[in-house]
C-alpha cells in the first residue's frame, strides 16, 4: 500500500507542481536541523576571525579598501555607460533592460547528495525567494532556486546533470546551451556545428533567452573545442567561472519576467530544447 | 501484558533525528561517497528490536523526510524505506538470532535493495547514476552495522524502551 502511495506521490511530484507546498512544510520542519548542523562550521569561522592577528586584519582592510576604490571608480563609469545605453536603446526603439533586484544569501553547511549538484541556502519564501530565481556569486552564475521553504531554499547548480543554461559567446554572440555534467568543474555545450565560431578561452555569458537567467552574467570559460570531422557537432566543454565549491555567500537575482519567457527553461522537465543553430548573421559577425 | 505501554517514544524519535542530521552532515568529498545510510540503519534496528512499535508507516515517514533533506523526488526514498521496514519486520525473528556479521550482510542486502529501487526511479526520471561508487553506502553501512547495533541496543536498554 505504501509503495503504491509512494509511486503516486513520485508521479505527481515529477509531473506537476502541486506538491511544492507539502515539500515546503516538510522542509520547514527540517530547517532547524539544517541550521543546527551549520553551527559548528559557523563557530569555526567565527573563532578563526576572532583569533586573527591585528596586522592580518589591517592588511586585509587595506587590500579591501584599495579594491573598493578601484570598483567604485569603475562604477562611476558604469553609471554613465548605463545612461548612454538606455539613450541608445530609446533611439533604436528597442525594449528596455529589465530591472534586477539582488539579495544576499548564505550557504548552509549541509551535504545533500554526492551525485547531485544542489546546495541549501539560508533564505526562503519569507525573504522573498521564489522558485526559478537565478543565483550568482562574485565570479559568475551558480544556479537557480528549485525548491523554496519558508526559511531555506534549495539551489540547483549549473553543473547538475539535469540543468541547462542558455548562454552566448561574449566575443561572437553565438548562442548555445551549457548543460551540466554532474562534475563541478565542467559544462558541456552540445549541438554546436563544426564551423561554429567558438574557441578556447572564450567567455560564455548568459544570453537571457528563456527568461530564467538575466542576460550578461558570466557563466563559464571554454576549455576545450574538439572539431572531429567525423561527427556532425563539435565537442565543446567549458569550466564554470563561479566558485561552485567554495563560495559561501551567494546573490539571489530577481528580474521582472519579460514577455519572451514563454519557453522558460525548467530543469524539472529535463534540459531545455537547444535552439543553437548559429544563424549566418552571428557567425559572420565574428569573422 | 494486556496494556502495551507506549512510553519512551522520544528515544526512538531522537535516534531517528540524529540519523537525519548525520545524513546531511558536511563531510569531505572523498568521504561523502562512503556516507552510510544512517536513517536506514536506525530504522532497521528499531524494526528488529520493536517490530510492534516501529513498522512500515514510520519507515515511510522517515524516508519522506530523507527525500526532502536530499532534495529528491518526494516518495523516492519513502518507498525504499517502506520496503526495508516491511522486510525487517517480516524477518525480525530470524534476523535477531543471527550473529552480528550475518546481520550486517542482511542489512547490506536490505540497503542494496533500497538503493536499487531509488536507482530505478532515478533512471526513470533521467538522472541515472552509472557509477559503481553509487553502491558504496551499502558496503559502509554493513561495515558499521555491528557498532550501530550495539550502540542502539545500549541506548534501548539504558532508557528501557519497550
Amino acid at each position: 500500500m505504501f509503495v503504491v502511495v509512494s509511486l503516486i506521490l513520485m508521479t505527481v511530484d515529477h509531473r506537476q507542481h502541486h506538491l511544492e507546498s507539502v515539500r515546503a512544510v516538510l522542509s520547514l520542519a527540517v530547517s532547524p536541523l539544517q541550521y543546527m548542523l551549520g553551527l559548528p562550521v559557523g563557530a569555526g569561522h567565527w573563532l578563526g576571525e576572532a583569533l586573527t592577528s591585528r596586522t592580518t586584519l589591517q592588511e586585509e582592510n587595506a587590500a579591501l579598501r584599495s579594491q573598493q576604490l578601484l570598483q567604485s571608480a569603475r562604477l562611476q563609469k558604469m553609471a554613465a555607460l548605463e545612461a548612454e545605453n538606455m539613450r541608445l536603446r530609446a533611439l533604436l526603439d528597442s525594449s528596455k533592460k529589465v530591472g534586477e533586484r539582488v539579495r544576499v544569501g548564505e550557504l548552509l553547511e549541509v551535504d545533500i547528495d554526492p551525485f547531485s549538484q544542489q546546495v541549501v541556502i539560508n533564505k526562503g519564501s519569507r525573504d522573498g525567494v521564489e522558485a526559478g530565481q537565478a543565483v550568482v556569486d562574485a565570479e559568475g552564475v551558480m544556479g537557480q532556486v528549485v525548491h523554496v521553504a519558508p526559511f531555506t531554499s534549495t539551489v540547483m547548480l549549473i553543473t547538475d546533470l539535469s540543468h541547462a543554461v542558455p548562454v552566448a559567446v561574449n566575443r561572437s554572440g553565438l548562442r548555445a546551451i551549457a548543460v551540466g555534467t554532474g562534475s563541478a568543474a565542467r559544462l558541456d555545450l552540445p549541438h554546436l556545428l563544426l564551423n561554429a565560431d567558438i574557441q578556447e578561452g572564450d567567455l560564455l555569458v548568459t544570453s537571457g533567452l528563456g527568461g530564467r537567467f538575466p542576460p550578461g552574467y558570466p557563466v563559464a570559460i571554454v576549455e576545450k573545442v574538439e572539431r572531429n570531422t567525423g561527427h556532425s557537432f563539435a565537442e565543446v566543454t567549458a569550466r564554470p567561472t563561479a566558485r561552485l565549491e567554495q563560495s559561501r555567500e551567494v546573490l539571489l537575482v530577481r528580474t521582472e519576467p519579460t514577455d519572451a519567457a514563454a519557453s522558460a527553461c525548467n530543469p524539472e522537465h529535463g534540459p531545455c530544447l537547444p535552439a543553437t543553430a548559429p544563424s549566418p548573421a552571428t557567425t559572420g559577425k565574428g569573422n | 501484558m494486556v496494556l502495551v505501554t507506549r512510553h519512551r517514544g522520544w528515544v526512538i524519535a531522537a535516534t531517528i533525528i540524529a540519523a537525519w542530521a548525520l545524513e546531511i552532515m558536511p563531510l569531505p568529498s572523498w568521504l561523502a561517497l562512503f556516507r552510510p545510510e544512517w536513517p536506514a540503519m536506525v530504522l532497521i534496528y528499531w524494526c528488529l528490536a520493536l517490530p510492534q512499535r516501529v513498522g512500515i508507516g514510520i519507515g515511510w515517514s522517515v524516508g519522506l523526510v530523507v527525500d526532502v533533506l536530499r532534495g529528491a523526488l518526494l516518495g523516492q526514498h519513502a518507498m525504499g524505506y517502506a520496503v526495508m521496514a516491511y522486510l525487517a519486520v517480516k524477518l525480525h525473528r530470524r534476523i535477531r538470532i543471527f550473529p552480528l556479521w550475518q546481520q550486517a550482510l542482511t542489512v547490506m542486502v536490505f540497503i542494496t535493495l533500497h538503493m536499487l529501487l531509488v536507482l530505478w526511479v532515478l533512471g526513470m526520471i533521467g538522472q541515472s547514476r552509472g557509477m559503481l561508487t553509487y553502491w558504496l553506502p551499502a558496503i559502509s553501512s554493513a561495515a558499521l552495522w555491528p557498532w550501530m547495533f550495539s550502540g542502539l541496543r545500549g541506548v534501548r536498554r539504558r532508557f528501557h524502551v519497550t
